[in-house]
Order: C-alpha cells, then structure tokens, then sequence
C-alpha cells in the first residue's frame, strides 16, 4: 500500500507562508533544458550534483540535502520514494503532500469533491459536508500538469456533478488539455435526469469519456436503502436513459454486499430488459473501508456464499451481449464460468495478498484483495491453488 | 450508529401502489403467467394474483419487488418504470418505421419436385406460362427499391428458381446496379432444393454474396418420400448439392428448413439427427399451411395442431436434452419466440408480426407480374383466390400497391391490440396477426379465434416455452441463449 498523502519531513520558512496549495509537476532529469525547468519541481533521490534552475526542489532520505535553495526546498520521507518522474504532487499550506497523479500508473484518480447526496452504507469515502471547491481548482490546475501523453485518468468524490456546470466546465478542460486521455467519471447518475445536463454533458463531444454509476438492485428500496435516498433509484436510471439518449457512455458498477447478493440475478434480469444500451456492467467486490467497516454486519458476506449467484448473474448479462466484468475478487472465491469476465483491478496502490495464498500458484493471474480487506477481515474460505 | 435509516424506511406502506397494464393466463391450477405490453412476464400463483389485484400486496414481499422491477406495478414518484415501458414499446415497434424489407421475386413455378404438400410448383416445360420475365423483373426493381427501408432483402422463390437462373443473375446484376447510389444493406437467398446446383451457378452466387437457403425434410426415405422427383434421388441429390454449395460459398451460406408432413409426426428425433448429420446448427419445425396442393391431396387436412403440437414438443425436448449434453443446437421457430419473449427486441419475423407483416414487412412478385401481400396470398391465388393482390407491376404504381385498400383495410381488422380475444390475451404480446390465414380458413381476417388452429399452434408452443423454462432453471438458460440469437 502506498502512502498518496502524508506530512513533508521539512518545509522551507517561505512556504510556511503560502495560503494556497501548490501544485508541481516532478522531473528526475538533471539534465532538464533550462526553458522546461521553471515550471517544475525536481525530485532528488541521490546524492548527484544538484541542477540549478528548478521551480522546487523534493529531497527524499536519500539523498544529500546539501546545496539546494533553500527557500525552494521541501525534504520528503521514505514513504514518497514512490514519486517519480511525471507525477503531480500539491503542498498544502498546513505541511502535508499529496500525490494527485502518478504518471506510472493507470489508476489515477483525482477527487473533486467529498461531498454528496447519498450515503452509501459501504461507501470508501464517506461524505463531508464541507466546502471543498478547492479540489475542484485543485483538478483544473492538476489537468494542465499532467503529461499529455497520459492514458487515462478518472474523476472521484463524493459526487463530481455536484458543481453542475462546473463539472462540465472541467469536462472541456480536460479535453483541451488532455485531448488523447480516456477520461472515466463516477457518479450516481441522478444529476443526469435533469435532460439540460446531460445535454451539456454530451456537448462536452468528449473523445473517450466513460460515467460509471452504481445501481444495486432492481428492487428500488434495495437500492434507496444502500445508498440511504427515497428516491435514488428511480432519479439513477432515468439519468441513464439521459445519458444513453443523448449517445454517451455508461457504465453500471455494482457493489455486491449482504444487501445486493441475493438480488443479483434479477438486476441482471432488470439490465437485460431495460438497459441493455449499456456499455458495460462491472460486479464490484466489497471494500472494507469507510462506513463499510461501521456497517460490517449488515454489509459482509463472504464471497464463497454468494458465488452462484455471481454466476448466474454473469451468465444471463452475458448471453444478453452485455459486455461485463468481475472486479475486486480473490480468484478462489469465484466459479470458474465467471473467468471470461474475471479482471484483476483493484488499484496498484492498495492491491495486497493474504498470508494464505503465499503459496499459491495463480497470484498473478489473480484480482488479490483491497489493502483494507487484509487489515479489517477477509473470507475465511480463501484456499490457495497448488 | 443512528445516522444510517433502516431498509423498511425506503418501502412503501401497504397499499401505496397502482397497477400498471398487465394480462395473466392460467398455466395450471396453481400458477398463471402474467404478461406486460412489452411482452415481460412473471409466474406468480393465482392468490398472489388476487392480492396484487387487490392491492394487498405486502411491500416487504419478494413478489411485491418482482412486479415493480418487472413492471407490472408502480408506486407513486416511479417515473421511471413508465419510461422505460414507453421506451420498450417503441423499440418493439421501431421495424415499423422502416417498412418492408423482404422482396419476394417468385421467378418461375417450374420445379423438379413435385411434392404432395407443396402450394404451388408445376411441373411443366412451358416457360412462357410459368416465368417471371425481365420486363417485370426490371418493374419490380423499380418497386424495391422505393422502399425506405436501409436494409433489403431479396428472396428468390419458385418453384425452383435455379430453372430460371438466368433471370436471378439479371436481378442480382441490376439491384446491384441501382445499389451503387442507393447504398442499401443488399442481401440475397435463393430458396432451392438444391439439385440443379452447377459450379457455375455457385460461382455467380459466391461472387455476388448470395445466400441459399433449402429444404431438408429428414432421413433419406422420409425426404424421399415427401419431396419425389423423376428418378427418387431427391435425397442424394441434395447431400451432394449440400455439399457441393458448402465447398464454394461456405459452410453458413447454406441454411435448411424442414416441412412437417403427416409422415413425418413419428420422426421427430430422426428428422434432428439428420439435421446433426449435417452439420447444421439448428432447425425450424414448419407445421403445413393449408394452401394450394397441400389442401388439394389432403395432407393438409391429415394431422390436426393438437397432433403437430405433440411432435413439436417431442422434437423440442430431445434439442433441449441435446443442449444439456453440451450441443448447440436450436429450434429455430422456439428462438424466434424466446427473442419476443425474453427480450426488448423484436426478431422481425414477417410471419408473426402486429400489424401483420403482410405487403409491408414483406412483397411477393409473383411470375405472372400480379403483386401479393405475402407468399401465402400468392398461394391462394393458386386456388384461385386472389383477395390479397394488391397490385400488378405493369398497371400499378407504388402508391397504389402499398395504399391499396385492400392491404390496409387487411393489417387494421386484424390489429392484435383490438381484435376481439386477441387484445385481451396474455401472449398477444409475443403473437402476431395473421389476416391471410384467418381469411383462408374462416373467410375473414380476423378470423374465430376459438376455432383458429393457428391461435392452437402458437398458445400451444408458447405454454410449451413457458412450462419447460419454469420448470428447469438449466433450459432457461439454454433458451437465453437462442433468444439472443436472432
């Protein structure tokens, strides 16, 4: 697991001043054309000549922090040895850091917000009631940093659409400034049964953009229930409907918890009949994180329990053409009808292994668990392939 | 902790919910089907039923949660579900909007076969009686492509169109002609039985993308039997053909369709084997239509629907057992089912279709340059009754064809949504109007439904359908899979 934000060792006294975060883009290239060095900060890892010229200078424990300005100088411990060349870091005024994009990864989010209008019971990042609109500032600054060559990166909350037209102000942003990234947002869908914004969001023309929106049942109580709002689910596929009248593309994300398992098969049932315009369903493991931990009696179940149901659910989205996947799964927990769908996706940063499977032969063939999963609980059924 | 509310906060109190429009039919003494206008359905138990109607229904109840989901009944603030039916409809209907696509050109009615439950062929030399000229091909071909739809298809018929092969080529030759500034999805099938085939017909054909589709009746002595020509080599004649065609257009460029003759009804697994045999993925039980020679020699009148039903079903379940054992194999006519019954989407078979698909899902141009609703009309008129000639190619215009009032008057007596015992059926949503048929056998298109064998034939597969899916979870899934096919 690595450590995406945490405390600077050492600051120097002038950024002890600064009111706003600041954002930097890091080069581990000493040899940096002086015209490229101003506008980035570079990172030192050893002890080699430092190159003059830089915006800021990172000094990780490895290296000497001799000879750097010291007005532009912010000392990092070892758990930032991770950045690399690329990234997008910001500095926040209270002395903290944040990795905001890591060029040598594909699972870069960036959170816009953590504010929301549901609740989810097993949300990873429970809600705050707070102005943050900085984040957003934060991601149009963070857009123009990022390497243009950049495969894809994703928005986060809480709930991106929020900021209303904002949000679609970000959209064109991004096309702007990162015009051959696949762009992938998550929301729950609702702000998008009002037609006008949908409308905007399809003039965005976006090249590659994905919404990925939960619905986690057929059953609409069911639904309302996990993400604790009367009405949700009826608001959610109507701003599907939206998003697909006007040719956009949607993913559905299912998170299957003690709630959602026993309904599969009929959600499937429901997006085979209703919604079968979709453009991918992914049947997401639960994460024990957030408010999942504080409702981890009515959430947990083990995998192993349900694992037919997945099947089947699989089984009927995919013979209705539905192009599906199964995140977030250990291997061993799931059937093997459901392997042509299997993804191996949990994020880099927080994907770790039991000391169950240490001898098992498949782990590279396999999702392995969420970081949390191993802290807080895990099944108990886990069996290594020998 | 307090700050998340309970599941029961997010339900309804009882009785908070409407009805939205649904149909039931009775599937034995305990169960019914309920069907919704977009033809989704439950099995529920006729109590059940009762308390839904009732509006008794427990909100906390598995089946209160079917019927929402599946449309059937709505709480206040459900915008959604009225929606999504609104969509739904519209899908099942979009075909409309695209008009006819099929283009029957029945090219002579020569044939070498002379079967006993064929409607129409003739054994004769006489060309100048029996085939379609080029004059009314080329009139024809004005007429197809007025059509609006993007994608058309054209079917050669005989007889057996091979004999007048060098009218196929010309027709092939000038839709493609006219194609290259009308850019419309172009295909083409010749029906034949396959014993005329020649390399060089072939070559033509693998050049030009056309399809050939064929009759397979069974085993050797049964095909024989049903399909004699000069010599008894019907059977042989067509494996070699089979073959021969595979081997130049491909294995799929070949599909085969059985008829269902009294002698037939005892070989229902022999008929699928010799389709196995073969090679072929899937075949489509045909009952006989009571049309042209089939009504003349009586074989029409020799095997009732009860009797073809039970065949059906035997062949039926030995495709189902097949499939278990790990076979793909499909009863086409159940697919075509499955496809309106299991999904949003419409297989768009003229034969089943409301309003009926005659004259404007499918035209027949007849070789006599006479213009028919569909292949059955022209049948009838080789009985001499031409009510569903809606045209001729050297006298009437498109408008004229395609407004005659005969045509529309036809497609709106027998709208399934209103006709008497049809709009209140629960398999209406899967069914379709069949205005040539009912006008054949009871002298008007709407037909006495109590007495239509074909309303028997097609309640009788769908209870079928329904009754094997309900009760074995692994046919459902093998059904799932067919009704994606289409």
């Amino acid at each position: 697991m690595l450590m995406l934000s945490g405390r600077v060792v050492r600051k120097s006294d002038v950024l002890s001043d600064i009111k706003e975060p600041r954002l930097y883009s890091l080069s581990t290239n000493p040899y940096l054309p002086l015209p490229l060095r101003g506008k980035k900060a570079f990172l030192a890892r050893d002890s080699s000549p430092v190159p003059t010229g830089f915006g800021h200078y990172f000094v990780l424990p490895s290296a000497s922090s001799e000879g750097f300005p010291p007005d532009k100088t912010t000392g990092l411990g070892l758990e930032f040895d991770y950045f690399g060349d690329g990234d997008v870091v910001s500095l926040l005024p209270d002395g903290r850091i944040r990795s905001l994009f890591r060029a040598n990864s594909n699972h870069n989010s960036i959170l816009l917000t953590e504010q929301c209008n549901h609740y989810c019971l097993m949300c990873s990042q429970p809600p705050k009631r707070v102005d943050d609109s900085w984040l957003l500032t934060e991601a149009f600054e963070a857009i123009k940093m990022m390497p243009r060559e950049t495969k894809e990166i994703g928005f986060t909350g809480g709930e991106p659409t929020i900021y209303g037209d904002d949000f679609i102000k970000l959209l064109h942003h991004t096309k702007s400034w990162l015009p051959q990234t696949s762009l992938h947002v998550l929301s729950n869908g609702r702000a998008f049964a009002d037609e006008a914004f949908s409308k905007a969001y399809a003039q965005v023309e976006h090249p590659d953009l994905m919404v990925g929106i939960p619905i986690y049942s057929a059953d609409a109580s069911v639904h309302d229930y996990v993400v604790q709002s009367k009405g949700a689910f009826d608001e959610t596929v109507r701003g599907v409907l939206n998003l697909k009248r006007y040719g956009q593309r949607v993913e559905i994300r299912v998170v299957i918890h003690k709630q959602t398992c026993e309904g599969l098969s009929e959600l499937a049932n429901f997006i085979s009949r209703n919604l079968l315009f979709v453009d991918q369903v992914a049947l997401m493991g639960l994460e024990h994180i957030g408010f999942a931990r504080a409702n981890i009696d009515s959430l947990w179940v083990d995998p192993i329990e349900y694992k037919d149901q997945l099947s089947e659910a699989v089984k009927i989205l995919t013979s209705y053409g539905v192009r599906t996947a199964v995140y977030n799964h250990p291997l061993c927990l799931v059937n093997s009808d459901v392997l042509p769908v299997y993804v191996k996706s949990i994020s880099d940063w927080k994907n770790e292994f039991a000391k169950e499977c240490e001898p098992c032969l498949r782990k590279s063939e396999c999702g392995g668990f969420f970081s949390s999963g191993i802290r807080n609980g895990y099944s108990q059924s886990i069996t290594p392939f020998l | 902790m307090t700050k998340f509310s309970p599941l029961v906060e997010y339900k309804a109190t009882q009785g908070q919910y409407q009805l939205l429009p649904f149909k039931f039919e009775p599937l034995d003494d305990h169960d019914v089907v309920i069907t919704n206008y977009v033809g989704e359905f439950a099995f529920i138990s006729r109590e059940d039923l009762e308390t839904t109607l009732s509006k008794k229904l427990d909100p906390n109840s598995k089946i209160y949660s079917l019927l929402r989901s599946r449309h059937f009944i709505k709480e206040n603030g459900d915008e959604a579900s009225i929606e999504l039916l609104g969509l739904k409809t519209r899908t099942k209907y979009s075909n409309l909007r695209n008009f006819t696509n099929l283009h029957i050109f029945v090219v002579t009615l020569r044939c070498d076969h002379s079967c006993q439950y064929c409607q129409v062929s003739r054994q004769s030399e006489n060309k100048v009686a029996f085939d379609m000229t080029i004059d009314m091909a080329e009139k024809a071909l004005a007429i197809v492509f007025r059509s609006p739809n993007p994608a058309i298809k054209i079917e050669f018929q005989g007889g057996e169109p091979l004999l007048n092969f060098d009218l196929v080529k010309h027709i092939v030759l000038s839709a493609k002609e006219i194609n290259e500034t009308q850019n419309r999805d172009l295909q083409f099938v010749i029906t034949s039985t396959l014993t005329l085939v020649t390399d060089e017909i072939l070559l033509f054909c693998k050049a030009h993308k056309v399809y050939l589709s064929t009759s397979l009746d069974g085993p050797e002595d049964l095909h024989n039997r049903n399909r004699p020509r000069p010599g008894r080599d019907s059977y042989e004649r067509f494996v070699e053909g089979l073959e021969r065609t595979r081997g130049v257009l491909g294995f799929d460029a070949v599909s085969a369709l059985m008829t269902t003759s009294p002698a037939s009804l005892t070989r229902a697994k022999d008929i699928v084997d010799e389709y196995l045999r073969h090679g072929f993925d899937g075949i489509f039980f045909r009952h006989l239509s009571p049309y042209g020679f089939a009504i003349k020699t009586k074989s029409y009148g020799a095997y009732n629907v009860d009797r073809w039903l039970k065949f059906y079903e035997e062949g039926l379940d030995y495709i189902i057992e097949l499939n278990k054992q790990g076979v793909r194999f499909t009863e086409q006519f159940a697919a075509l089912m499955l496809t309106k019954m299991l999904t949003s989407n419409d297989p768009g078979y003229v034969d089943l279709m409301n309003p009926s698909g005659a004259g404007i899902a499918a035209v027949v141009f007849n070789y006599d340059g006479d213009i028919y609703a569909s292949d059955e009309s022209r049948m009838l008129r080789e009985m001499d009754d031409t009510t569903f000639k809606i045209g001729n190619l050297f006298t009437s215009s498109y408008e004229d064809v395609f407004t005659n009032e005969v045509l529309l008057g036809a497609l709106e007596d027998s709208f399934t949504l209103s006709a008497p015992m049809c709009s209140d059926c629960a398999f209406e949503p899967w069914c379709g109007a069949d205005p040539v048929y009912h006008h054949a056998m009871h002298g008007d298109v709407l037909g006495r439904k109590p007495e239509s064998e074909f309303c028997k034939r097609i309640m009788g597969v769908v209870k079928l359908l329904l009754e094997r899916m309900k009760s074995d979870p692994q046919v459902k899934t093998i059904f799932m899979r067919w009704a994606n096919r289409c």
